[in-house]
C-alpha cells in the first residue's frame, strides 16, 4: 500500500495532501478517486502530484485524476492551474505525446450489420491505417507544406479534402489552436514527423470499432444527442497523438527550460521531468507556440485517420461515409496546457490549465462548445483496455472544481514488463476472438502490453468522475474490433 | 547481462538499467537495451544502412540523453533501427564528444518482431554515474 499518512479524505471521491505534505509546495494535492481507487493508486501519483504543487504560480490546487498513475514530471491524469502572469509553462505539463488525444465517430449501422463483415472491415482498415513502430503516412508533403499542417490544423484538412466542416466544429477548438508558429519548431522535429501524418503509432494507441447496446446507455437524452439513437449502434473510437513531431518538440523544449530554468530564471528544480520556463518569458513562449503545432499536428493527424476510416466503411458497405452516417461525435485532446477563462470568486479569469493524460469536460452551457451540444454539455471520451471497453461521459456544471477536467482512460495497474511476462499476444488475440473482439496488430508483444487486466477497472474510474462531478455517463461502447500499432 | 528492464518505475513507461566497464560500452548496452522495446530480436536486423554522427555535451549524461535520443530520430524520420558498429566518447575542451558510426536497416514488419514504439528519452531518474565495476544508467523510455 502507496497511500501516505498525510492523506487527509475530504469527501468520499476527493483526497488531500496538505502543503505542508513536502517542501516548497505552494498549494495542496487532491486527488479524484474511490477509496478502492485510491489504495491501488502507485507511489510514483503522490510523489508527484505533490512535486507539481511546488510550480510558481499554480492556482487552488495540484490535481489528479481518477485513472492516476506514475508518469514522469506531472502523473498521468495530472492537472494545474497557473495564473499567466506569475506563474510557468513546463513540458512536463503535458506529456512528450502533445495532443495526444480521442475521436469517436458514429455510424448509422448495426452491430448485426456489420458483425458478417467484421474480419473484412478490421483487416482493410489495418492495411489502410499505417500502424506500428516507425510508420510513415500516405500523405506525401514537403517540410514546407508540413509547417503549414503544424500552423493550420484541421484547417489543412479540409483545404485539402480529408475534412468536413463538420468535422472542425465537432472538435476542441475546430481543430485548430490559435498562434502556431512553425518559427518555434526545430528542423529536426520537422524532419522527424513529415512523413507521419495519418499514422497511428503503437503502445496504447489503436482505432477501434464498437457498439453501444441498449442496455449499456445510461442517459437516453444525452446519448440521442450526441447522436446514439438505434440500438445496438456501431461506432469507431480512435487514440493516437502528434506521433514524432510532438515527441520532438517535447524533447527540444524539455531542454532548452532545463538549460534556463534554474540559471536564468532561478526556479528551484525538483525533478528535470518538471523543468519550466516562466509562461512570459522568451522560453515559454517559443514552447507555447511550438505546442500549438504539435496540437495541431495531432488534429490533423486524426482527422486524416478519419479520412481513411471513412474510405474503408464505404468500400465495404458500397455506400458513402454520408450514407452511412459516419459523423464525428467529438475530438477531445489529452495532452495539452491552454490558456482558458475560469470563475474565481465571481469573477472570469484567464489561467493556464496544463492536463496531462486528462480529458477537459465543459458543462452545459460553457462557452466553446457546438450548439448542438450547448445543453448536453462536451461529450467526453474516455477509452478503456482494448478488451474491456470504453465510455462517451458528458461535462458538468460541477467540473468547475478541477477546472473542468476528468479522466482519459483506465489508467494502468501494472507495468508494461509486468504485463509482458503475464500474457502472451497471440494466446490473446485468440482468446478475444472467442469473445467476439477481432484484433489485428503488428506486434504480439505489444498486444501482450495491452491486456485489460494490465489496467484498472474503467468502470470504477468512469463512476468515480461522476460520483465527484467531473463528468456524467451516458454509454458505455463494448469493442467488436480492434487494429493495434 | 549487462542491461535489465524494470518493472518497479513508471508503469507505463520502459525503465532499464544498463551497465559496462567503460563509457563506450555502456552506451552500446543502452542503445540494444532501448532499440530492444521496439525491435524484440535485435539479431533479425541487417547492417545495410550506415549514419555518421558526432554529438558534443558538456557532460556525459546529457550526451547519453542526446544519444538515445538520436536512434529514436532515425527510427522516425527514416524508419531505421540503427544501432552503433563503432563508438568513441572523448573528452574535449568544452565537455564530451561522441562519435559512432551506426548501422542498420529499415524497419521490415515482416522479418523484424516489432513491438513498441519509443516516444522519448525522459528525465525521470534519468542518471549516467561512475561505480566501481565502471559505468551505471537508469532510463526511463516514453512508449
Amino acid at each position: 500500500m502507496n497511500v501516505p499518512t498525510a492523506l487527509k479524505k475530504i469527501s468520499d471521491t476527493v483526497w488531500e495532501l496538505p502543503a505542508s505534505y513536502k517542501e516548497g509546495m505552494l498549494v495542496p494535492a487532491r486527488i479524484f478517486a474511490t477509496e478502492k481507487l485510491i489504495q491501488e493508486m502507485d507511489a510514483g501519483v503522490f510523489e508527484q502530484v505533490s512535486n507539481v504543487a511546488t510550480l510558481p504560480g499554480i492556482q487552488r490546487f495540484a490535481y489528479c485524476m481518477p485513472d492516476g498513475h506514475w508518469g514522469y514530471g506531472f502523473p498521468i491524469g495530472g492537472v494545474a492551474a497557473m495564473d499567466p502572469g506569475t506563474g510557468v509553462i513546463s513540458p512536463g505539463g503535458i506529456g512528450f505525446d502533445i495532443n495526444c488525444g480521442m475521436r469517436l465517430v458514429l455510424t448509422n449501422l448495426t452491430a448485426d450489420q456489420v458483425k458478417p463483415r467484421l474480419h473484412q472491415l478490421v483487416d482493410r482498415l489495418f492495411a489502410r491505417i499505417p500502424t506500428g513502430v516507425g510508420c510513415h503516412g500516405f500523405v506525401k508533403l514537403s517540410h514546407d507544406e508540413f509547417r503549414d499542417v503544424a500552423e493550420q490544423g484541421s484547417r489543412w484538412c479540409l483545404k485539402h479534402g480529408f475534412a468536413t466542416r463538420d468535422d472542425l466544429d465537432m472538435t476542441e477548438e475546430g481543430g485548430r489552436f490559435s498562434g502556431a508558429d512553425a518559427a518555434a519548431i526545430s528542423d529536426k522535429a520537422v524532419e522527424r514527423g513529415y512523413n507521419q501524418l495519418g499514422t497511428l503509432g503503437s503502445g496504447n494507441h489503436y482505432c477501434e470499432i464498437q457498439v453501444a447496446q441498449p442496455h449499456n446507455i445510461f442517459d437516453q437524452e444525452k446519448a440521442a444527442a450526441f447522436g446514439l439513437t438505434v440500438p445496438n449502434q456501431v461506432v469507431i473510437m480512435f487514440h493516437c497523438g502528434s506521433r514524432g513531431f510532438g515527441h520532438q518538440v517535447a524533447t527540444d523544449y524539455l531542454k532548452l527550460f532545463l538549460s534556463v530554468m534554474q540559471r536564468k530564471y532561478g526556479i528551484k528544480l525538483v525533478d528535470r521531468e518538471l523543468s519550466c520556463a516562466p509562461f512570459h518569458s522568451p522560453e515559454g513562449q517559443a514552447y507555447f507556440s511550438a505546442m500549438k503545432c504539435a496540437v495541431n499536428m495531432a488534429f490533423a493527424n486524426r482527422q486524416v485517420i478519419l479520412h481513411r476510416i471513412r474510405e474503408v466503411f464505404s468500400d465495404v458497405f458500397l455506400s458513402s461515409p454520408d450514407d452511412l452516417g459516419m459523423r464525428m461525435v467529438y475530438d477531445v485532446a489529452h495532452n495539452t496546457a491552454k490558456l482558458e477563462m475560469h470563475d474565481e470568486n465571481g469573477r472570469e479569469r484567464e489561467l493556464l490549465i496544463h492536463r496531462k493524460g486528462s480529458t477537459r469536460a465543459f458543462g452545459p452551457g460553457a462557452q466553446g462548445l457546438p450548439e448542438c451540444y450547448s445543453k448536453t454539455g462536451q461529450p467526453v471520451i474516455i477509452g478503456g483496455s482494448m478488451e474491456t471497453g470504453s465510455y462517451l461521459l458528458a461535462g458538468m456544471n460541477s467540473g468547475a472544481q478541477t477546472f473542468f477536467s476528468t479522466a482519459h482512460g483506465s489508467g494502468r495497474s501494472m507495468s508494461r514488463h509486468e504485463a509482458k511476462k503475464n500474457f502472451r499476444g497471440d494466446k490473446l488475440q485468440r482468446d478475444m476472438e472467442a469473445r467476439g473482439i477481432y484484433v489485428r496488430t503488428d506486434s504480439f508483444g505489444g498486444l501482450a502490453e495491452e491486456a485489460g487486466a494490465a489496467y484498472k477497472n474503467i468502470d470504477e474510474v468512469v463512476e468515480a468522475t461522476e460520483l465527484a462531478g467531473l463528468s456524467k455517463r451516458v454509454a458505455r461502447l463494448v469493442p467488436i474490433g480492434n487494429i493495434k500499432g | 547481462m549487462p542491461f535489465e528492464y524494470r518493472g518497479d518505475i513508471a508503469h507505463a513507461d520502459v525503465a532499464f538499467d544498463a551497465w559496462a566497464e567503460d563509457l563506450a560500452a555502456l552506451f552500446r548496452e543502452a542503445a540494444r537495451a532501448a532499440m530492444q522495446v521496439m525491435v524484440q530480436d535485435l539479431s533479425a536486423v541487417r547492417q545495410t544502412e550506415t549514419v555518421e554522427i558526432t554529438l558534443d555535451q558538456s557532460d556525459e549524461e546529457m550526451l547519453l540523453f542526446d544519444f538515445l535520443n538520436e536512434l529514436i530520430f532515425y527510427k522516425d524520420a527514416r524508419k531505421l533501427i540503427l544501432l552503433p558498429a563503432e563508438l568513441k566518447i572523448n573528452k574535449v575542451d568544452e565537455g564530451w564528444r561522441l562519435q559512432a558510426t551506426l548501422r542498420g536497416e529499415e524497419i521490415d514488419p515482416a522479418r523484424h518482431r516489432l513491438s513498441t514504439d519509443v516516444k522519448a528519452v525522459t528525465m525521470l531518474r534519468f542518471s549516467l554515474s561512475q561505480v566501481p565495476e565502471g559505468w551505471r544508467a537508469t532510463v526511463v523510455l516514453d512508449v
